[in-house]
């Protein structure tokens, strides 16, 4: 019952946002349109959900979809003891979103990582770059193009001045 | 390479570079810092020493291939990272474990989770000049990783919890082995209790050194003992129980200051816990009924044997292969043969066996999960270690992503070390327990 109850105030709260809700093995799901995650966030933070802590983000890629990568937020409320996947759907050519940075300082590190392995782009980071891979580094090794075993040139020795 | 920093900094400030190779750095990890003197001015964190494809490798392995590579995240508690994989996949098959396997994979989580904060207040002390602590914890933890080593055949890379189960069943002298670790790890927690707790050396490397507010803990997303150190009180034992963790008796410690203090104290504490747990765990695991160790045959001579048997008799295979036993398997297995490997008795003997066999790792079939995605965490050495995967139906997972409890942490060391002396860089990154292997995955 508790359940279906946040699901259904969301919906209600952003009807023309919300694409779809469900709750696959339990796990509350909510599908919204690209654009629509500030404000619902912002929602979910304050009272009386408190949704404070960025659990995970992260993405999928779908190349076969028109909608191409598929960037999965989990968040978690100590309040209600209850943890919230939001998700959101982006095409290859406009492949980019809200930062979240300004409402977490975790998102920072997450944001990089998600740009360094598919290569979507966060409007109003401060520092988007690489995490792990190098600068020089060529294509978004979690893009399902990428082939297992592609090498990239080595990185050329610097001379010692 | 130009880091940010290095644009950013002030000409007449120097810049130093601590890492990727350094003492003190556990790990790979490579921290520029801006100072002015001795004093912190601008830091900058850079990772990915260590990254090895672990997401692009796992799309493309089989769900049971791939269980050996969660091993190589946190190396020093493998098991509670294979616990979080295998619980990651039994939640999207539904698969129903039995009670004793239940309690082997907790007594196993628990050990994993003493010997990880061992781990890292070793490294810690030492690093704060406590070269007796470091030598004290080491050799409680070898005591614990005896048990490991006698239970799964391995000390690090383990690849014992499975899905639908555990490997093998756990030794006869099990329980006096596992007693005395826990004996003598109290034995050292008192010790260094007694070493530490109010030594001046240690007070004023630690005390009031990288603080942390509740606020803040929780904006980084931190989990696990550092987040309690700040005294929130969140694990995932408690707020979202799994196994048998809602039927054990123990408790959360918390801190107050979120210093580096109550970093070690709170991971002290909760070694006390666990310790409970495990001693909790021996005295209600179910019993085997049967033999524990089968005294049986080579595979070799079991199919010859087996073309002599009579209808009914049993044919029990050597101890080297054990765990993979009929008579073990109804304790420790789940009752589904789509999900684990057949008896081995069944693959050598019988052909019906040797179909199963073939079918369960023939490319394409195995353990295929229904299509959809799934989150599942649980309580690691350092944090929340969670498990994302979205599955097309395949043998294969279509993603596969870790949350990683030390980046959300590492994250944070920035801001905890800006304005203050580079020798407060050490327990603060000490007292964290940063596992590479876990972060750049």
């Amino acid at each position: 019952m508790e359940k279906k109850k946040i699901l259904d105030e969301i919906e209600q709260a952003f009807p023309e946002k919300v694409l779809e809700t469900s709750a696959p093995f339990g796990e509350e799901t909510v599908e919204l349109r690209p654009g629509a995650l500030l404000k619902v966030v912002e929602f979910l933070r304050k009272k009386p959900y408190e949704f404070t802590m960025l659990l995970d983000l992260t993405c999928v890629d779908f190349p076969e979809r028109d909608e191409r990568f598929e960037m999965v937020y989990h968040i978690y409320s100590l309040a209600l003891n209850r943890r919230l996947r939001i998700k959101l759907s982006l095409p290859e050519d406009k492949a980019s979103l809200d930062s979240l940075t300004p409402l977490w300082k975790n998102a920072n590190w997450l944001e990089r990582e998600a740009f360094d392995m598919f290569g979507v782009r966060f409007e109003g980071h401060p520092d988007l770059r690489r995490l792990f891979m190098n600068e020089d580094f060529k294509g978004h090794p979690l893009r399902k193009e990428y082939p297992l075993r592609k090498r990239q040139p080595l990185i050329p020795l610097r001379k010692s001045p | 390479m130009t880091a940010r920093i290095q644009k950013q900094a002030n000409p007449e400030s120097l810049l130093l570079n601590m890492g990727p190779s350094h003492p003190a750095m556990h790990g790979a990890v490579r921290i520029m810092l801006e100072l002015d003197g001795e004093r912190i001015l601008n830091s900058e964190v850079e990772v990915g020493y260590l990254h090895r494809g672990f997401e692009k490798t796992c799309e493309n392995r089989t769900y049971f291939n791939l269980l050996i590579y969660t091993d190589r995240l946190n190396y020093v508690s493998p098991l509670i990272n294979n616990v979080g994989y295998v619980m990651t996949i039994e939640k999207m098959l539904s698969l129903q474990v039995p009670e004793r396997a239940q309690y082997i994979r907790v007594l196993m989580s628990e050990l994993s989770r003493i010997s990880d904060h061992l781990t890292c207040l070793a490294a810690m002390a030492m690093e704060c000049a406590a070269f007796t602590v470091f030598l004290y914890n080491i050799k409680a933890r070898e005591f614990i990783w005896d048990v490991i080593e006698a239970t799964t055949g391995a000390r690090m890379t383990t690849s014992y919890i499975r899905i639908g189960g555990v490997r093998a069943d756990l030794r006869p002298d099990y329980p006096e082995s596992v007693q005395k670790a826990v004996l003598e790890t109290r034995k050292v927690l008192k010790d260094v209790h007694g070493l530490l707790d109010k030594n001046k050396i240690f007070l004023s490397r630690t005390r009031d050194i990288g603080l942390m507010t509740p606020e803040d803990a929780i904006a980084y997303g931190w989990t696990g003992p550092c987040l309690r150190s700040t005294g929130i009180c969140y694990d995932v034992r408690k707020a979202h129980p799994y196994l048998v963790y809602d039927r054990l008796n123990f408790d959360i410690p918390l801190g107050e200051r979120g210093d580096n203090y109550d970093r070690y104290m709170v991971r002290m504490e909760e070694m006390e816990q666990s310790l409970r747990i495990v001693e909790q765990c021996l005295a209600r695991i179910p019993k085997s009924p049967g033999r524990v160790m089968a005294d049986g045959l080579e595979p070799a001579e079991a199919i010859r044997a087996s073309r002599l048997k009579k209808p009914g008799q049993a044919i029990r295979l050597s101890p080297n292969l054990e765990g993979a036993e009929k008579d073990v398997y109804k304790n420790i297995m789940a009752d589904d043969p789509r999900f684990i490997i057949p008896p081995k008795e069944e693959a050598y003997t019988s052909i019906e066996g040797l179909i199963s066999h073939f079918k369960f790792f023939m490319k394409g079939h195995g353990i295929r999960p229904p299509k959809g995605e799934v989150y599942f965490s649980v309580e690691g050495g350092n944090g929340e270690v969670g498990y994302y995967i979205v599955s097309d139906g395949s043998d294969k997972p279509y993603r596969l992503h870790l949350r990683a409890p030390c980046l959300h942490l590492l994250a944070s060391l920035e801001d905890l070390i800006k304005g203050r002396l580079v020798a407060d860089i050490i327990p603060t990154f000490g007292s964290m327990n940063i596992i590479l292997g876990e972060l750049d995955r």
